[in-house]
């Protein structure tokens, strides 16, 4: 070997050394706070992703998003579909040192069905849990659930030791008086360990060398912040000062991928976004029409579904990163082959409303968050001279997201007559669309069509839903979601826009799968 | 009776014709080339509607398809849109001209409002003194802990519970203009509190008591005249302040519906695209109301250098 | 003199109760905070119990009076959104604040004095004139844009600050956290800094410049000058010095506003301090949070009207005559 070989080899070396010393931090923005470090407490796809790196559920969500073993090995099914049997892995470590073992199953079972957690539909709150052996868990039905497991990759394991051992037993309630231990402390079986933890300032994550899985990511310390403005987040990311940024301004992506040291991931979100009408009413809350409903009326609906040129609001507001959809749910999650969306065609819009008895159009508020959905104040505001062209005077309310909730939800009284809102179905299951956003609201104490603003109501598909609760043959199911959503379809029950696009911020150093739900997971991460 | 007469009020235009205010404003070209501006810009947002090219309020008239073109001397310009359009397809020319009238309209009520209430708290505060003065001056403490942000959430909430179908679009310009007047009015009520202080001892005064007239009188027709003068250069000042505070609210998104923009929310838009290229959403909307603010205040300048007699 | 300052103790108490008062019948305006402690699919039967359990339902006095009985013990309850006691949350952020108004009321009076003492010596240089220019930009445009242009140029542009945060910290004491002591920190200061303290600098320099011409014009500098006393004595020996009295009054009332306008700069620069998690919790209609800085807010400029007062009473007795006499 020569000199200049070995030299060479030297500084190559050396730059690796280097370089492996700079990959080993992450800096990762996002929009939204990491407000609690309580599994229980928040639930919201962003807190959930962040908490997917300290704790782990019973499944996992793969890359692709199909439900994967996680602390459960494996699960069976008996023949009529009540008992649920799970086989827990072994040799899984808890942070602090502690074996992870069926009483962390079933205290974790009871602590996120207690009062104060926000994740109650996780487990059917008739479900029980019976411990079999050390690794060996039954789950007790009353009725059959086929998507019993859908949501619990997010419902995350706790020790049960450690919260005895710290006063962290129960949720911590909202009219807490002290704070929680677990609200500020984390001791899951995941990738990663809290270092440190500044509510709303900074999070530090460092990984978990005891993991009971081979890594596939290469990264030791994780610096998140949260970064509140679009413009000082995008900034950041072009500046070098952080390496992950979620969301980018669909806006902004083009300078992003143009500045040379960054590129924005793009994909479409599981997010749909829709536009509702209030039919239950007999006369609008706000409407120049008093006496009646129009949006009683099929046609007036439907005179409202074509009047919006979704196209020209996917080129020019969504900057072609929305898929328009004619169903309320996404592509991903079930198949829209033979639901075309009805043409735009203002001509027709007009005729119809005359047909109706409006040739001269009407007046109605429409209620619009600004800063909940991508772009939604835009797209409220081309909804409103879309409807104008139509002859539809439309008063725009659009408000904060903290507003805009507490007027439209069940909690303000559904006060409105004409909004915008997106749903993904927190399962990934049609049974979730059907129940929560088609429907009926009417029957008192049940939680069905809660966030059916508008409550558009056909009982033939409420009768459609029950039985998808409980069918298991996925081929029957499917033709009875599908037969659902045809119903809905045909009567304009909603007018679907699109599923907005996903857009993260990547330094080109980083290597990132984004999965369609819009988690940010960094064990997906590797950095050069 | 002369000596309940204030001999300054009497000759207020007197003064001022043989002043040598206008002299001062006539030799100053910065002066006159503010108030040239200030001229432009009021006649431009006076007759928006014959100006403008197009009705950018009407969503009718506005083509999302024509959204985001930028300014006519560019590439892929429109010679239909001088100035360009914004993310909705409003001409931004049009929008700039409607948008400064909404923004006049607003800042000029609330300082206006401003003033009525400062003046007449500080006039009260500093004529009858004591426990109302204290009562007035702790009233403007708990007003300074209150950002305009604040009240204009709080006035905004108020307005929403009472009117509870009332659309935003109606209520939103009358949320800023009272927030606006009541963020504002404890400059007015301080600078009058002090020169009441000081005016009420004045013989004139005293004349005008012991002549018997009521208070209220003496305060609107003997007291008044004779502070108002720094109140001018306040509202000057603050109409600037004032525009831009309705900016600020309209990037925290309590300001007016952008359906009806005024330059402010114009320019918390354009900012959403200032890093993607689309500068002159931002850029011209920005240019405008620097413009108006630093016109305005080179004329308060002038004014109090020109009303304070020793700087002469 | 005790009387007097008895007195306004009293008075300054009754302005916090206000304060108090008027927030929280604001709050019952500003959202409905439930909806932003659960969920979306959240049963309503258990939105209902949340509601019952932090006292929502109760008659707005009861909630009131609870209120003041709490914060009286320096119980400011938990943050809705944190879980987290509200005086913690606001002690860790209150360092990032104060440094960050104490900075830009420095950055505005080293910037601000020497631009007005010009500007009011060299009446008609181009110089004087071009400073006034410049110093009006700052309240020309809105603090958000100027902010977010700053970080384009320096950041973005030129590589040369940070856009956000505070840069590295060290821990003093128990809870006090500084950015003075880091290269890092102090370069994370510069902007927001700037920012924050453009305003206040303008107003400074029009006010030096306003105080400097009178005094220049008043009987004892024309002696001074009769004396033969330098031209360079006359200004910073007699002029500054008397001008200066009123402009660091000035200067200190502002401090209380510079925290409370923090609000936006902090934001645009991501600044972990009050301003920005009052204004977030506004967003969350954290009302635990919002009560408790308003509080914190109207402490401060009552402490700090109170101080020049009793300053004031001190320096001039016909001030503490007229106020004791009704």
């Amino acid at each position: 070997m020569s000199f200049k070989t070995t030299c060479l080899a030297a500084v190559a070396a050396l730059a690796l050394m280097c370089g492996s010393v700079q990959a080993q931090t992450l800096r990762y923005a996002n929009q939204g706070e990491l407000k609690s470090l309580d599994p229980y407490t928040v639930n919201e796809t962003t807190t959930n992703a962040h908490l997917g790196h300290p704790y782990e559920g019973l499944t996992a969500r793969g890359r692709d998003l199909k439900i994967e073993p996680a602390l459960a090995e494996k699960w069976e099914i008996s023949p009529d579909g009540l008992k649920w049997r799970l086989f827990l892995r072994k040799n899984v470590k808890f942070h602090d040192g502690s074996d992870f073992t069926a009483d962390d199953v079933l205290f974790s079972a009871d602590r996120v069905r207690a009062p104060g957690s926000n994740f109650t539909t996780r487990i059917p709150t008739d479900a029980k849990f019976v411990k079999v052996d050390d690794y060996t868990v039954d789950v007790v039905l009353t009725s059959p659930n086929p998507i019993l497991n859908a949501q619990w990759d997010t419902w995350y394991i706790m020790s049960r030791k450690w919260a005895e051992a710290n006063n962290a037993v129960a949720p911590t309630p909202a009219a807490a008086t002290s704070p929680s231990f677990a609200s500020l402390n984390a001791n899951g079986t995941g990738p990663f360990k809290i270092e440190s933890h500044q509510p709303g300032v900074k999070t530090v994550f460092k990984v978990n060398e005891n993991w009971w899985k081979k890594p596939e990511h290469n990264i030791k310390e994780i610096i998140f912040t949260p970064i509140a403005s679009d413009a000082t987040r995008v900034a950041a990311l072009l500046s070098g000062e952080v390496d992950v940024i979620e969301p980018v301004p669909i806006q902004d992506i083009q300078r992003v991928n143009g500045a040379g040291n960054a590129q924005v991931l793009t994909g479409p979100e599981l997010r749909t976004i829709f536009l509702g009408m209030d039919q239950t009413r007999d006369e609008l809350l706000e409407s120049s029409v008093k006496g009646k409903n129009p949006f009683k009326d099929i046609k007036v609906r439907k005179a409202f579904y074509q009047a919006i040129d979704i196209e020209t609001i996917k080129s020019r507001v969504m900057r072609n990163l929305s898929t328009p959809s004619a169903l309320m749910i996404a592509p991903e999650l079930f198949p829209q082959t033979d639901f075309p969306r009805p043409k735009f065609d203002v001509n027709e819009s007009k005729k119809l409303l005359t047909e109706a008895g409006y040739p001269n159009g009407f007046e109605i508020g429409m209620d619009c968050p600004n800063d909940r959905y991508v772009n939604d104040g835009t797209i409220c505001q081309a909804v409103v001279g879309m409807l104008a062209r139509a002859g539809i005077k439309v008063n725009l309310n659009a408000q904060p997201k903290g507003q805009f909730f507490a007027k439209v939800l069940k909690s303000g009284g559904y006060k409105t007559s004409f909004y915008l809102l997106g749903w993904t179905p927190g399962t990934f299951d049609s049974h979730n669309v059907l129940n929560d956003i088609l429907g009926c609201r009417d029957v008192a104490g049940s939680s069905r069509g809660e966030s059916n603003l508008g409550n558009y109501c056909n009982k033939q598909l409420d009768a459609l839903s029950d039985k998808v609760l409980v069918e298991s043959d996925t081929a029957k199911r499917d033709a009875m979601i599908k037969e659902a959503y045809k119903l809905a379809y045909d009567e304009f029950g909603y007018i679907p826009l699109h599923q907005q696009a996903l857009a993260w911020g990547v330094s080109k150093k980083v290597k990132l799968t984004q999965r369609a739900d819009n988690s940010v997971l960094l064990y997906y991460a590797t950095k050069e | 009776m002369s000596l309940t007469t204030p001999p300054v009020a009497a000759s207020r235009w007197a003064r001022f014709r043989d002043s040598d205010i206008l002299a001062s404003f006539l030799k100053s070209k910065v002066t006159m080339a503010a108030a040239f501006v200030v001229l432009m810009l009021f006649v431009g947002a006076a007759f928006s509607p014959w100006l403008a090219p197009t009705n950018p309020f009407d969503p009718a008239s506005v083509f999302l398809s024509d959204s985001m073109i930028p300014p006519a001397w560019q590439d892929g310009g429109d010679p239909r849109f001088i100035l360009g359009t914004d993310d909705q397809g409003r001409d931004l020319y049009s929008a700039i001209l409607y948008g400064m009238r909404v923004s006049l309209i607003v800042g000029g009520l609330g300082c206006l409002l401003a003033a009525v209430i400062g003046i007449t708290l500080g006039l009260l505060a500093g004529y009858l003194g004591g426990r109302v003065d204290s009562i007035i001056m702790r009233i403007a403490d708990v007003q300074l802990t209150f950002p305009a942000i604040l009240i204009a959430l709080l006035i905004d909430g108020v307005v929403r519970g009472l009117f509870k179908n009332a659309s935003r679009e109606d209520t939103a310009i009358y949320v800023l203009v009272v927030s606006i007047g009541l963020s504002f009015w404890v400059q007015y009520a301080r600078t009058i509190r002090g020169s009441t202080l000081v005016e009420r001892n004045k013989d004139y005064v005293m004349a005008a008591r012991l002549v018997g007239l009521p208070a209220p009188l003496i305060m609107l027709r003997h007291v008044l005249p004779n502070v108002i003068g720094p109140v001018l250069v306040i509202l000057t000042i603050n109409l600037g302040l004032a525009v831009i505070t309705e900016a600020t609210l309209s990037f925290l998104g309590v300001g007016l519906p952008p359906t009806q923009p005024s330059l402010g929310t114009l320019i918390s838009i354009g900012n959403r695209y200032l890093f993607s290229g689309d500068w002159w959403i931002v850029a011209f909307p920005g240019v405008t109301l620097a413009a108006l603010v630093l016109a305005v205040n080179l004329l308060g300048d002038w004014l109090r250098d020109a009303l304070n007699p020793r700087l002469r | 003199m005790l009387a007097f300052i008895l007195r306004r103790l009293f008075q300054s108490l009754i302005v916090m109760l206000s304060v108090a008062l008027i927030a929280f019948a604001m709050f019952r305006f500003v959202g409905d905070p439930v909806n932003q402690i659960v969920s979306l699919d959240t049963p309503a039967e258990q939105v209902r119990q949340i509601r019952q359990s932090l006292g929502l339902d109760d008659p707005f006095l009861v909630q009131f009076a609870r209120y003041i009985y709490n914060a009286a013990r320096l119980e400011f309850g938990v943050s809705y959104q944190f879980r987290l006691p509200v005086i913690s949350l606001l002690g860790e952020r209150a360092p990032a604040t104060l440094e960050l108004a104490f900075c830009s009321a420095l950055f505005s009076l080293l910037v601000g004095i020497p631009m007005g003492v010009y500007t009011a010596l060299n009446r008609d240089s181009w110089l004087a004139k071009l400073f006034q220019a410049i110093s009006l930009i700052g309240i020309s445009l809105p603090t958000f844009l100027i902010g977010i242009l700053l970080i384009y140029l320096f950041s973005v542009t030129l590589g040369w600050l940070p856009s956000f945060g505070r840069g590295d910290v060290v821990k003093i004491g128990s809870w006090w956290t500084t950015g003075l002591l880091t290269v890092s920190g102090l370069k994370a200061l510069i902007l927001p800094s700037i920012t924050l303290g453009l305003f206040q600098m303008t107003l400074i320099m029009r006010l030096v410049r306003a105080e400097m011409l009178e005094v220049l014009r008043a009987d004892y500098i024309k002696f001074a000058r009769a004396r033969g006393l330098t031209t360079r004595a006359v200004h910073f020996g007699h002029a500054l010095k008397n001008t200066l009295v009123p402009v660091i009054t000035i200067a200190g009332l502002q401090l209380g506003s510079i925290i409370a306008f923090a609000i936006i700069t902090e934001t645009v620069f991501q600044w972990p301090g009050m301003g920005q998690l009052f204004l977030r919790s506004v967003q969350n209609v954290d009302i635990p949070i919002m009560a408790a800085y308003l509080m914190l807010i109207s402490f401060l400029f009552v402490s700090i009207n109170l101080m020049v007062d009793l300053l004031y009473a001190m320096v001039d007795p016909r001030l503490r005559a007229t106020v004791g006499a009704h």
